[in-house]
């Protein structure tokens, strides 16, 4: 199995475009989007306050705080999920491959397809788990029948539930259990082929087999995306994150690989906070 | 408890009085065009009433239920948040409207427009239609017909089938919404992909909850529909339904007469109908009910 | 896992997904469009309906019509006496009060019975069942039911016929509203009025009977709302009169019926004077609705 899946990392690398290898030690220096001065604002109030953050290529960001510190927002910024709804908006600069993504004039739905997003609760839609993967890949891509197949088969084996939901495509994907139904949430999302997936929390409601699987495989993952989770979950953003950041009351706090903010945090507040004296 | 006395009651009621013309007539009471009530010779069989009934509100469905879809569908996700409740009352106080306002309206101001532009402009056009030219072929020409008739009836249970699918959008929790956008999305692929399907029993209920007041409409269809005792044979046809055949005979005939009696069975029949697909609609928006 | 599966497809075709999305945009923006017209659909009927009635009733609406009662048609001739709705207002006034009255503390009962008594009965299930039925049966049903049990053993149409009717559809709106209005209430004031060593009907009564109350109120409302346009089944209980008459014994005259009447009668003086009826039928009911909503959203 992890031969295999090497493999399939080595091939979509190259599928990917123009990456150099990597150095799995040391934080990537090439960015992915970079965060430049981010307020945020649910109608009077302002949730986030200047935030500066680069996100490494193929790494995995951790966030984390108490809540309401604005991790999760900042995450919605992202593949401007907030746009939904009126009232919300963002200033500041989102770039990612040489645009603003913040700007007005962006193709959300162009936006959302690089850049996917997984949720707290499992969100399967009401159709068959076939279905469900295919849906998205659909809405961008014409695929042949039996492209679209493999297309399916290459997503679920990515989030590490193609032998568990192999023999019923056809079958309803509520029938699946909480963990079944998040890995095939990431596979849903992973089918698209975004550049970039975003976490919110995506082990709070599950049980702790189902997190360490979803652990590995976003560990798995990162060879081919670049990754943010937000977690409240400290130990989880140690064991995933290659860098970790700090968020109070709106505010990045630090940011460092996870190392050394877990062992050597600069800031007072992270120190107190990863000790457990608040939040 | 007094309210299922009540329930309880009015079968009953309905029943006594529609015995007589059950005994007199059996099953072809159902099945009979026939309807005269000129004594000596009176015959009674309610088939065009019934039909005229099923029809028009199922057309008056067939208008609606776009409409109504696009409507909630505006109110919960298109519609600016200033927008959603002063269009969302608006619509509701389009039910608050008495009947027998509609049935006024129908008959001064849309049938006169069905006639003069609906009728005239396009009734010989589509008529040379093949297969459903004979839909709009009709030698009446009076503006009181089934088409305003299921016209104004589509009006009146328009808000709501509007509401309760604008209710049931509203349930759907964001999150579902939002990993369909994640995708990338439009609101309309999210909607038809994911929204309709989660709601799809309780929007039926709807639909249903708006059938059983077609059916069931008496004021305004007594107006616009042309009260002819004839089985339309276009949309432009007059024809009758149980309620209006009730409203207009009803308060003419004499106590006790047979033709009571065989009024007094439409009656029966109605409610059987109307209490059929009122259960159903309440089933199909019991998980609804519920929250 | 299968050779098929860890080969992926070539990169992403860009052209490909912009093309397609330029397709999805545009039928998205298509059906945004038909969504707005609907809309507007919905709010046209609405205008059409209200600017009708204030084009065509306006004119006619004034002290005489308020206060003078039926007279036959004019043919023409201004000299002959006007007619008014008087007679109808007085009828209309009369059996919506009295329904209300009937029909209010019935459904406050069986209200209070299914919030308070009946929660998750069968019993409470099978009579909440039937109200919600009741609340859309068709109310000239109801009419039949009321010719039956009351009109024919009294022999004739009768004012108490229409009121008794139009109290059977009060019943269902109120029951549906003083349950929905008791059970918002929070269960944790229940327990303290309780812990204080009140039985419950006085809980009952004197608590949740005034935590509920601008709700309860908004329930009658709505009702009377209601009751006051319908029309079908008072044609088969008190029948209308062109005569004033306060007795309830007797055939009794309403607004919708004499909407009703007169706008079938073929005159245009006397449709004129249906459409000031129909008029002031709907500013009623209309202006009842919206009273009742802005009682509920204070609550809020």
């Amino acid at each position: 199995m992890s031969s295999t899946t090497a493999e399939t990392g080595a091939r979509t690398t190259g599928s990917f475009g123009g990456m150099q290898a990597r150095s799995e030690a040391a934080i990537n220096t090439i960015s992915r989007i970079s965060i430049r001065n981010l307020d945020f604002y649910y109608g009077d109030l302002k949730a986030l306050k200047g935030v500066s953050l680069e996100l490494p290529d193929r790494q995995v960001t951790g966030m984390i705080g108490p809540s309401g510190c604005g991790k999760s927002t900042l995450l919605r910024v992202l593949n401007r999920m907030y746009s939904l709804y009126p009232g919300q908006r963002a200033e500041g600069e989102v770039i990612m491959d040489g645009r603003n993504i913040i700007a007005p004039d962006v193709d959300l739905n162009e936006l959302r397809a690089k850049v996917g997003m997984v949720f707290q609760k499992p969100t399967p839609f009401p159709m068959t788990i076939y279905e469900n993967i295919a849906f998205g890949v659909r809405l961008h891509e014409r695929l042949s029948k039996a492209q679209m197949d493999e297309r399916v088969e290459w997503a679920l084996s990515r989030a590490a539930i193609w032998d568990e939901v192999k023999d019923r495509l056809q079958r309803s994907a509520l029938g699946l259990s909480g963990g079944q139904q998040q890995r095939l949430c990431i596979a849903r999302t992973i089918a698209v082929r975004p550049e970039v997936i975003l976490f919110d929390e995506p082990t709070s409601a599950l049980d702790p087999i189902s997190t360490l699987k979803i652990e590995e495989l976003i560990d798995e993952l990162k060879r081919d995306f670049t990754i943010c989770i937000v977690t409240h979950n400290m130990q989880q953003a140690a064991r995933c994150a290659d860098q970790v950041a700090f968020f109070y009351l709106g505010e990045l706090v630090e940011v460092a690989p996870a190392a050394q903010l877990f062992t050597a945090p600069r800031e007072q507040r992270t120190q107190e906070y990863i000790t457990g004296r608040f939040g | 408890m007094v309210v299922l006395v009540l329930l309880g009651g009015i079968i009953v009621t309905l029943f006594v009085g529609a015995l007589p013309a059950f005994q007199e007539f059996g099953v072809g009471f159902i099945t009979s065009t026939e309807w005269d009530p000129v004594e000596g010779r009176e015959r009674f069989g309610g088939f065009v009433a019934i039909f005229g009934t099923l029809i028009s509100s199922l057309l008056a469905i067939i208008f609606a239920v776009p409409v109504a879809f696009g409507i909630a569908f505006f109110l919960t996700e298109l519609a600016p948040l200033w927008l959603r409740r002063p269009v969302g009352t608006a619509i509701e106080l389009l039910a608050a409207i008495p009947s027998i306002i509609y049935g006024m309206w129908g008959l001064f101001v849309l049938a006169p427009f069905v006639q003069l532009r609906i009728q005239l402009t396009f009734g010989d056009t589509l008529a040379s239609l093949p297969l459903i030219g004979f839909l709009f072929d009709s030698v009446s020409f009076g503006g009181t017909n089934l088409f305003t008739a299921s016209l104004v009836l589509a009006i009146m249970i328009l808000p709501f089938i509007a509401a309760t699918m604008r209710d049931v959008f509203e349930q759907v929790p964001p999150v579902y919404k939002e990993s369909a956008y994640a995708v990338g999305a439009t609101r309309w692929e999210v909607v038809r992909s994911v929204v309709l399907p989660y709601t799809r029993i309780s929007v039926a209920g709807g639909v249903m909850l708006g059938l059983g007041r077609a059916l069931g409409e008496t004021m305004a269809v007594t107006f616009v529909i042309g009260n002819a005792n004839r089985l339309p044979q276009s949309l432009f046809d007059p024809t009758n339904t149980i309620a209006s055949v009730i409203a207009m005979e009803f308060p003419e005939s004499l106590m006790g007469s047979l033709q009571q009696s065989a009024l007094f069975a439409l009656g029966f029949l109605l409610f059987v109908l109307s209490f059929l697909v009122l259960a159903l609609s309440r089933w199909l928006l019991r998980p609804r009910l519920k929250v | 896992m299968s050779a098929a599966a860890t080969a992926l497809a070539p990169a992403k075709d860009l052209t490909v997904a912009r093309a397609l999305g330029r397709r999805r945009r545009r039928t998205d923006a298509a059906i945004r469009w038909l969504c707005i017209a609907a809309t507007l659909v919905g709010l046209f009927f609405l205008a059409s309906i209200l600017v009708t009635l204030l084009w065509r009733g306006l004119p006619m609406l004034d002290w005489l019509t308020l206060t003078t009662e039926f007279q036959p048609t004019r043919y023409g001739d201004e000299t002959l006496p006007r007619g008014g709705l008087s007679h109808a207002i007085v009828g209309s006034l009369m059996q919506v009060g009295l329904a209300t009255l009937i029909g209010t503390p019935i459904g406050l009962l069986v209200g209070t019975y299914l919030a308070e008594y009946a929660r998750d009965s069968a019993f409470g299930s099978a009579v909440r069942f039937v109200s919600d039925v009741l609340l859309s049966a068709p109310s000239i049903l109801i009419g039949l039911f009321i010719y039956q049990l009351v009109v024919l053993p009294m022999g004739g149409f009768s004012g108490l016929a229409g009121a008794l009717a139009l109290a059977i559809i009060v019943i269902p709106v109120v029951v549906r509203t003083t349950e929905d209005m008791l059970q918002l209430i929070p269960n944790t004031l229940r327990e303290a009025v309780i812990a204080l060593g009140a039985p419950k009907w006085k809980m009952i009564l004197l608590v949740c009977y005034r935590a509920a109350l601008s709700g309860i109120i908004t329930g009658v409302l709505l009702a009377v709302a209601r009751i006051a346009g319908e029309t079908a089944p008072l044609l088969l209980t008190s029948f209308g009169n062109n005569v004033m008459s306060t007795d309830l014994g007797r055939a009794m005259a309403s607004l919708p019926i004499a909407i009703y009447q007169q706008a079938n009668s073929g005159f245009p003086d006397l449709i004129q004077i249906a459409w000031t009826g129909a008029l002031l039928v709907t500013l009623g009911v209309l202006a009842i609705n919206i009273a009742a909503r802005i009682l509920l959203r204070r609550r809020h």
